[in-house]
């Protein structure tokens, strides 16, 4: 996978020409983005519901992303320093989220019990 | 043995010591150059050679840009996700708010899927942009973008075909005939700044794409912009993801 980026002359270089991959690879991960949505849409379609549906929306929601990001946007084939400078800042969104969470059900019961007095 | 390696140790330190305070006292041999202060010193010190990333520094800057979108689209999402969770009213169910009529027949979120379609769509076409630029195929690399950017003002339309269907419909920010009236206010600040973003990317990449005809890059050596320009592409697509996930789908 290296090889790609070995390949290109020294950085800042004139000539050098980045992220130069064989267009099979994008072909193949466009029909996936395809596949991984239609997939996504026959989860509404067929009313599944439950931790099945919430899990399958994750999970394709993941795939998609993770490809998009990977192939299409290079990061892939990126220096591990950019990788980690792009990738590891939204991991402490996770603690919004989490902290946004238990706010709302705190918000919910609050609710009930005000307005079931 | 091993108290004359200590001792040995010692001495090197203090021989380390001494030379770093001889060094002190001779900064004029260590630097030949003055830095400069104040504003002078600000600009010297930005503009110094130094590099983290290897990568041309438009396209860092636009990872970076990115990241702080991340942490935008990231808090509304979240912000839907904690209205959700404290309404004591229904939400509204997406498959029937976005089903469609066709051919006398309600398809639930069938303009949403296509819309999603078409996104994805222009993601490809934007890809193979990007390789055919670094290819120096101009004709190829202005055809698939001037394609990905109509692919992004037909999201757009639709987009706007949505929003109008929802408000004759009765959807406003602040309530709806369905259920929770943050509905509203979720569905047109996400999808609103979303489109938004589209309809930026289309202005953006009509600019590079007509650039690239006639040959810009090719005088300055480099089709990295086509590049830089895919990946905000990208990211508008990647947030879509979410947004389909999240919001329409849950």
């Amino acid at each position: 996978m290296n090889r790609a980026v070995e390949t290109v002359p020294a950085p800042g270089h004139e000539h050098a020409e980045g992220q130069q991959h064989p267009i099979t690879i994008y072909l193949w991960i466009w029909a996936l983005l395809f596949i991984f949505s239609t997939f996504s849409y026959l989860i509404d379609y067929f009313h599944l519901q439950g931790y099945l549906r919430w899990s399958l929306i994750i999970l394709f929601m993941l795939l998609k992303a993770g490809f998009i990001v990977a192939i299409f946007m290079h990061m892939a084939w990126e220096r591990l320093a950019l990788k980690f400078a792009i990738l590891i800042p939204p991991l402490v969104l996770l603690i919004l989220i989490g902290l946004m969470a238990i706010e709302g059900d705190y918000t919910f019961l609050t609710r009930l019990a005000a307005f079931l007095r | 043995m091993s108290e004359n390696a200590l001792t040995n140790e010692s001495t090197s330190v203090l021989g380390g010591l001494s030379a770093a305070a001889a060094d002190h006292t001779l900064p004029a041999t260590r630097e030949p150059t003055a830095t400069p202060d104040g504003l002078t010193g600000v600009v010297s010190d930005w503009s110094e050679d130094k590099q983290a990333f290897r990568v041309p520094w438009g396209k860092a800057m636009m990872w970076i840009f990115l990241l702080s979108d991340t942490f935008i689209f990231t808090c509304f999402l979240t912000s839907y996700m904690n209205v959700r969770i404290s309404t004591t009213v229904p939400w509204p169910n997406p498959s029937e708010v976005f089903a469609l009529q066709i051919g006398g027949r309600s398809i639930p979120l069938i303009l949403i899927a296509i819309m999603t379609m078409v996104l994805i769509t222009s993601s490809g076409t934007m890809a193979m942009a990007v390789n055919f630029g670094y290819r120096r195929h101009r004709a190829y690399t202005t055809s698939l973008m001037l394609l990905t950017a109509g692919f992004g003002a037909t999201f757009v339309g639709m987009q706007a075909f949505e929003w109008t269907k929802l408000i004759t419909e009765g959807v406003r920010p602040w309530g709806n005939p369905w259920g929770a009236p943050q509905f509203g206010s979720v569905f047109f600040m996400v999808t609103g700044f979303h489109g938004l973003h589209v309809s930026a990317g289309v202005v953006y990449l009509t600019v590079v794409a007509l650039r690239v005809w006639r040959g810009f890059y090719d005088r300055k050596g480099s089709y990295e912009t086509v590049e830089i320009a895919g990946l905000y592409w990208h990211f508008v697509d990647l947030v879509w993801v979410f947004i389909f996930a999240f919001f329409y789908l849950w």
